[in-house]
């Protein structure tokens, strides 16, 4: 507990958010704006999905298991439905800069676009996961008191991490399975959502839900750097740091050029 | 969003900046401005007082240049060309408002959550007199109504009093009035919030200590707002007493009168801005008639300003020169266009020229900024303040405002950039803002906090 507990796990949950964040996406204005544009998108379908719950609470008479789950459900279904909806708007920005711009391409590419409004969603589903865990560990108190697991704060880091990064993978996968109407990655997309939401209800045993949840990520990762035209030969040649060799014409002549202004 | 920029828009502002430019060489550029920004002279400024003189400053977007999206005037630009320096300007203003806005509102965030002086109940302004320590539902809204028709009507007297001022060329009085508002700002609310600062962290200060600390802070901050200064450090100001005032609003409004007082104000500024008969308007065109840009007001700038004084034939005598004006100065010319260097009429400016001449073109490759007049950052971090303050202990609310705030504001500029006219900034954003709000305290929260129980991630 306290300020070291807040910031250790505010850490690990943000740190690849954050490096990302300042790395790729804060020096480029349209990447900013469709970051906001994507938490907001997020943050609808949490409304929609919270008022199904509430509304099933309600009808129900009883706060237990079965709204939640129902809830939970929803609440993946939606946000799907979301990041479509996203996707619609983000591909309507696209022609709509293309069209503006003077060579006909836009400043910004879908791809990127993609990645960005991903990993929006991941910040601001992880955000709303765990920051009123962050405040509450900032100040005194026992975790676990009550027979709870003494590691909920440090699992919650994780979990919220790998979440981030989960929802940045599957939305550059969704929005290119969209683009190529591959109903095969949109549905593994919602299915590796609803896996993932669902192993979260296994939680005091963390083997079975910290563990599967890591490698389903680290799934979805090589999953979408293939997607996003990534492959190892990539990674090779990235990791050489081999320059390529221009193409330029070299003029050897005995005879100066005159330069040209 | 910003796709919403359609092509018949572009065209018809290339069309008026080539025309423009046409005619720019020629002293008044009334042509141009009313090519390129026909109302969009509209950087409407209101002030309007709240409590005791303190100018909540305009509500508008002065949108400027490309009215929100400063499109470089280039002779031989293609017209594509210009659409997507449009574009990409339009990009980079609506970062340069969200940075203040969101600074703005992290301090205001960061004082309610830590310094308890500002959430504790304290009495209520004048302006809102009726109490909310009723016990019945119904009693409380009726106060809470009633304190809203209270607070309109003081903004509706001291707005049409200031357009009075300005029809009948107070100027004085005007200046008086901003200089005596500031300065309350400036010191008084400073001390006010230092000392409940320093008590919350049980830091003990001397009182002179305290002394030079505040008028060093005062000093400096009447003169880089007033006068010129670094553009950082105004801006750096102008968010402060920003936040401060908010912080005020905050701690003396009753709840419920604060959410229906922001409700009220959106429509309000809607309807003063727009409306053919509404007191900004009417300010805007008396501005526009007598040529002359809109009394000084507090508005944020986020660029230098520059105009080129080439209007007049006593300017013309030393050649167009570039004048640099202190962002502060824009207080005074929200309209960025080069007639408005022959406001030199006014008294507090004072044209630096910096730069020997240059063509249009060069004055318009500088940056330039988008301005938001400092009562929309007011308000905004009110409802942030307020959704922090409230709301339980939860930041899932706060932050859901924060981000409606921030999307009402691009889809503003993004209107501003299509309509090209002043635009209140008020209304989108705290829609949003209200039902962000409302929504997520009541359906969200309960939502997230029974699956955080469970540790249950969706």
């Amino acid at each position: 507990m306290g300020a070291a507990v807040c910031f250790g796990c505010a850490a690990i949950a943000f740190g690849p958010a954050a490096a990302l964040v300042l790395l790729t996406v804060a020096a480029e204005p349209l990447r900013v704006i469709v970051l906001v544009a994507g938490a907001f998108f997020w943050l609808l379908s949490l409304l929609a999905a919270s008022l199904l719950w509430l509304v099933s609470v309600r009808l129900g008479g009883r706060e237990d298991a079965a709204p939640l789950l129902l809830g939970a459900a929803a609440a993946v279904l939606l946000q799907e439905l979301c990041r479509f909806a996203c996707f619609k708007l983000l591909k309507k920005a696209d022609e709509g800069l293309a069209t503006l711009s003077e060579d006909g391409r836009s400043p910004i590419s879908l791809r990127q676009m993609a990645y960005v409004s991903g990993l929006s969603f991941g910040i601001i589903s992880g955000v709303f996961s765990i920051v009123n865990i962050l405040a509450d560990s900032a100040g005194p108190g026992t975790v676990g008191i009550h027979g709870d697991s003494p590691y909920y704060f440090i699992t919650s880091a994780f979990l919220t991490m790998a979440l981030v990064l989960l929802h940045t993978f599957w939305g550059v996968i969704f929005f290119d399975a969209c683009e190529r109407r591959h109903a095969g990655g949109l549905g593994l997309v919602v299915g590796g959502h609803l896996l993932a939401s669902g192993l979260t209800f296994l939680n005091p045993r963390y083997e079975a839900s910290l563990g599967p949840i890591f490698i389903l990520t680290l799934g979805t990762g090589l999953w979408a750097f293939g997607t996003a035209g990534g492959s190892f030969r990539n990674v090779l040649k990235c990791l050489s740091c081999k320059q390529e060799p221009e193409g330029r014409a070299v003029l050897y002549s005995a005879l100066q050029v005159p330069s040209e202004e | 969003m910003i796709t919403f920029m359609n092509n018949s828009d572009s065209e018809e502002e290339a069309c008026n900046e080539r025309t423009s430019l046409m005619s720019a060489e020629s002293p008044p550029v009334p042509s141009y401005q009313d090519g390129l920004q026909a109302s969009e002279a509209g950087e409407a400024q209101a002030h309007r007082k709240r409590r005791a003189g303190n100018s909540r400053g305009p509500n508008n977007i002065a949108g400027g240049e490309t009215s929100g999206s400063g499109v470089p005037v280039r002779e031989s630009a293609l017209e594509n060309e210009e659409e997507e320096l449009t574009l990409k300007y339009g990009a980079k203003h609506v970062i340069m408002l969200f940075v203040p806005v969101t600074l703005c509102m992290i301090v205001v965030v960061a004082t309610i959550k830590s310094v308890r002086f500002y959430t504790e109940k304290n009495g209520q302004l004048i302006y809102t007199p009726f109490s909310e320590d009723t016990p019945s539902v119904g009693q409380r809204l009726l106060n809470s109504v009633l304190n809203t028709i209270i607070m309109i009507s003081v903004i509706i007297v001291m707005t049409v009093f200031l357009v009075l001022l300005y029809k009948y060329r107070c100027y004085k009085f005007i200046h008086g009035w901003l200089i005596l508002s500031s300065l309350m700002l400036l010191f008084l609310f400073t001390y006010i919030y230092l000392g409940e600062v320093l008590k919350t962290y049980n830091v003990a200060m001397d009182y002179p200590t305290l002394f030079i600390v505040i008028w060093n802070f005062g000093a400096v901050g009447m003169i880089c707002i007033h006068w010129k200064g670094p553009l950082q450090l105004q801006q750096a100001y102008l968010i402060m007493i920003s936040a401060l005032m908010a912080l005020v609003f905050i701690k003396y409004l009753p709840e419920w009168s604060a959410w229906v007082i922001l409700g009220a104000i959106s429509i309000y500024d809607l309807m003063a801005v727009l409306c053919p008969k509404g007191p900004l308007r009417m300010l805007v065109e008396t501005a526009q008639e007598r040529n002359e840009p809109i009394f000084p007001a507090l508005i944020y700038s986020s660029a230098m300003m520059w105009t080129v004084g080439m209007a007049k034939p006593d300017t013309a005598a030393r050649g167009p020169s570039q004048q640099t004006w202190d962002a502060a100065e824009d207080g005074r010319e929200h309209l960025r266009s080069p007639s408005h260097a022959e406001s030199q009429m006014s008294e507090t400016r004072s044209p630096v020229p910096t730069r020997p001449v240059s063509s249009l073109e060069e004055l318009e490759e500088e940056e330039r900024g988008v301005k938001l007049g400092l009562g929309d950052f007011i308000f905004y971090s009110v409802l942030v303040g307020k959704a922090a303050a409230t709301a339980s202990g939860d930041w899932n609310t706060t932050l859901a405002c924060f981000v409606a705030i921030l999307i009402g504001l691009c889809l503003t500029l993004l209107l501003l950039a299509v309509f090209k006219k002043a635009l209140p900034a008020l209304p989108i954003s705290i829609t949003f803002g209200l039902i962000f709000y409302f929504s997520t305290d009541n359906l969200v929260r309960p939502f997230m906090d029974t699956l955080a129980s469970h540790q249950l991630y969706i």
